[in-house]
């Protein structure tokens, strides 16, 4: 369906991606904002706070993020479309219930404009250090869904996709900015609300007397309702049935954490992005996200200047990891370079699918991007350990 | 004679012939059945305070579609799922927050949080604190039954002192929290106190806390005989029923920081503080409707689809 015009600010604007992620969420539906300051997050919260009033819905400040990450639970089963934010610190806090959103199947949003860590660390200045703990960060065995925006016009489009994303599958869907998207001023367009299309929650159509909270569909994912509709749904951490009861025992346990995988892991073909530049013919794949997927694009035009035949690979959903996509680059190319404002999490990732031909990572402890001559350097290099001509040392 | 056959009996006048199709509990409506038996011990308190809840449900006029009821983790935490109500049972100390979340997303609900004293005051304190601040629309009921029953007994911060917890060995030396006190200083603007004996005046507050505006708090005290009366040499469920019953005190109106629970000494019961204020929802939408006007959108009640 399309978007309901009273959230959208259709026109040009020069904003930042903080403002702009916020401008998404109205846009995709968003009614229910639960937050806590945290630098460089809080902008988006502040947007928020300022707009829903006259476009109808709620924001409320809570005292802590453990309190924002499941008033945003409680918000969902309202029956409103949620979303909290934050960056490292409040991250950290809220991994017990991204757990509980999992295992409850609760759609929700959660954007972390990544600073430096770990701990209080570089509050004002950019990472891409929680890649690995919005995936792994909570206990148990789980999948979620991750996108990274590079720009404040994607920090606006993505987070339409990361809501319909949410809805679809009914999981926490992270939206990665970083401290230099989230205050990097540029032209933001919004369409009319007409041109927008949003997902719907997945509504039950069944009467009470035939719903079953967890029943999956064909797709793995159960339908979902709301409180006070009649159906007396019963909702709990532990693990359930599909009654959505206690089932504590090993075949339960199974059933239900091989299905919440499972609906992530077997759909997603039908959720990976990866947005390619020239790979088709490149000797040397450079695979990055979020903002150094900017940096990269100009390592990878100097390089090409000097002859080697690159291309890029943006990450725009980096959980589930496009498996599929990067094995097949190792058909075609020679090498792959992976840059990130970490000391490398999304390397390992490159380098579990991709066994037969080098992988290298381009590592930064934070707080700036990369000068892209660290990543031309580290593609020369690749090049000159491969024979191509044009790389380090020129051999062959 | 069986339970149904008493019943029968009674309502009857105690003539044997004249026996009628069995009555069912009255209250059984509100229970999920089918996850019947409940894991609670001989003895427990939770079980008579959810009777009293259910009781107070039946005489409310309340729709029960209405209804949602929130729990944290613990003993008193599995509540939510044996009730036939909209039910969730949440992380460990969050019930107030999710509460929260729910409440500010669909008002319509009457919101419930039906939790434990660890689970509220321990791990769940600071949420209770800002809660009762907002005077966040919502009835909160702890049990508070001096210890953390689930995982075996450990102090708790209502253990009285002296005390012997799996985790205080060799006496609590720890002051415990004066709930009532906490929540009339936070800014609660109904507060009371019972215990299990009490069973009229639980199902009368549990009224009043439904049909009361604003943050409600009642705390319900309760034998924990397995992992609290035993240990510390108390007797079991009924003999600390009977201590209830010899040792409460009625003081309606107490000033709250004067009931302060001492190991075996009299308890407070009563109502404490019952006032208006308006809750945050309230003052929220009054704010925003005096400083935008006509361009405030006041949100839809159980329209989710906005």
């Amino acid at each position: 369906m399309k978007a309901s015009p009273e959230g959208v600010l259709t026109g040009v604007h020069f904003m930042d991606g903080d403002h702009a992620a916020c401008e998404g969420a109205l846009a995709a539906g968003c009614r229910f904002v639960a937050g806590y300051p945290i630098t460089p997050s809080t902008e988006v919260v502040e947007r928020f706070a300022a707009r829903i009033p006259t476009v109808g819905g709620m924001f409320i400040q809570m005292e802590d993020e453990l309190a924002s990450s499941i008033a945003i639970l409680g918000g969902a089963w309202g029956g409103k479309k949620v979303m909290t934010v934050t960056s490292g610190p409040g991250l950290s806090l809220m991994m017990e219930h991204i757990g509980l959103a999992v295992i409850t199947e609760v759609p929700c949003v959660i954007v972390d404009v990544q600073r430096g860590g770990p701990s209080t660390g570089l509050p004002t200045l950019p990472a891409q250090a929680d890649m690995m703990q919005v995936k792994w960060g909570s206990h148990g065995d789980y999948e979620i869904i991750a996108l990274a925006p590079s720009s404040p016009q994607e920090c606006f489009d993505l987070m339409i996709k990361a809501f319909n994303l949410a809805e679809t599958w009914r999981c926490p869907v992270f939206f990665m900015m970083d401290e230099v998207v989230g205050h990097m001023v540029e032209r933001v367009e919004i369409p009319p609300a007409d041109q927008i299309e949003v997902v719907e929650r997945r509504w039950s159509t069944k009467p009470p007397s035939e719903y079953r909270a967890y029943e999956p569909g064909p797709d793995l994912v159960p339908d979902m309702v709301k409180a006070g509709d009649g159906y007396h749904v019963h909702i709990t951490g532990l693990t359930h049935d599909e009654r959505g009861y206690p089932a504590l025992n090993p075949a339960a346990q199974d059933r239900l954490v091989r299905r919440l995988s499972d609906k992530i892991l077997k759909n997603a073909d039908k959720m990976v992005d990866v947005r390619e530049d020239g790979c088709d013919d490149a000797d040397i794949i450079v695979v990055s996200y979020g903002i150094t997927s900017r940096v990269a694009d100009a390592a990878v035009d100097m390089a090409r200047a000097a002859g080697l035949k690159v291309g890029s690979a943006r990450l725009v959903v980096c959980w589930p990891f496009p498996d599929e996509v990067i094995r097949g680059y190792a058909s075609r190319a020679k090498a792959i370079v992976v840059p990130e404002i970490n000391l490398g999490q999304m390397v390992r990732e490159v380098r579990r699918v991709v066994s037969c031909l080098p992988v290298y990572g381009v590592d930064h402890a934070g707080g700036s991007v990369h000068e892209p001559e660290r990543i031309l350097d580290v593609i020369k290099q690749a090049a000159s350990d491969v024979g191509l001509a044009g790389g380090n040392g020129g051999r062959s | 004679m069986n339970v149904k056959d008493i019943m029968v009996s009674e309502a009857s006048g105690g003539a044997e012939e004249t026996r009628q199709a069995p009555i069912e509990n009255p209250v059984l409506k509100y229970m999920r059945r089918d996850r019947m038996p409940h894991i609670w011990c001989p003895g427990c308190g939770i079980g008579t305070a959810v009777n009293c809840f259910t009781r107070a449900l039946d005489s409310s006029g309340l729709d029960m579609d209405k209804v949602a009821i929130v729990s944290g983790i613990g003993c008193t935490g599995r509540v939510a799922g044996y009730m036939d109500l909209d039910s969730f049972h949440t992380t460990h100390g969050r019930a107030i927050p999710f509460a929260t979340g729910l409440h500010l997303s669909n008002p319509d609900l009457k919101v419930i949080v039906f939790s434990g004293d660890g689970d509220l005051f321990a791990i769940g304190g600071n949420h209770f604190l800002h809660a009762a601040r907002r005077n966040m629309d919502m009835l909160v009921i702890c049990i508070n039954n001096y210890t953390y029953g689930m995982t075996g007994g450990q102090v708790a911060p209502t253990t009285p002192l002296k005390s012997t917890q799996s985790t205080m060995p060799f006496g609590n030396f720890e002051e415990p929290m004066n709930l009532p006190f906490i929540a009339d200083a936070a800014g609660a603007t109904y507060v009371a106190r019972w215990t299990v004996f009490h069973v009229r005046q639980v199902v009368r507050a549990i009224k009043e806390g439904f049909e009361h505006k604003g943050f409600s708090f009642i705390e319900i005290m309760s034998p924990c005989p397995t992992l609290y009366l035993r240990r510390n040499k108390l007797g079991d469920g009924v003999d600390q029923v009977r201590w209830f019953k010899e040792h409460s005190v009625l003081k309606n109106g107490a000033d709250t920081k004067d009931v302060a629970l001492r190991a075996q000494d009299p308890i407070s019961v009563g109502k404490f503080v019952e006032r208006d204020a308006p809750t945050w929802l309230d003052s929220r939408n009054a704010q925003l409707a005096s400083v935008l006007g006509a361009r405030f959108v006041t949100t839809g009640g159980s329209d989710g689809h906005n």
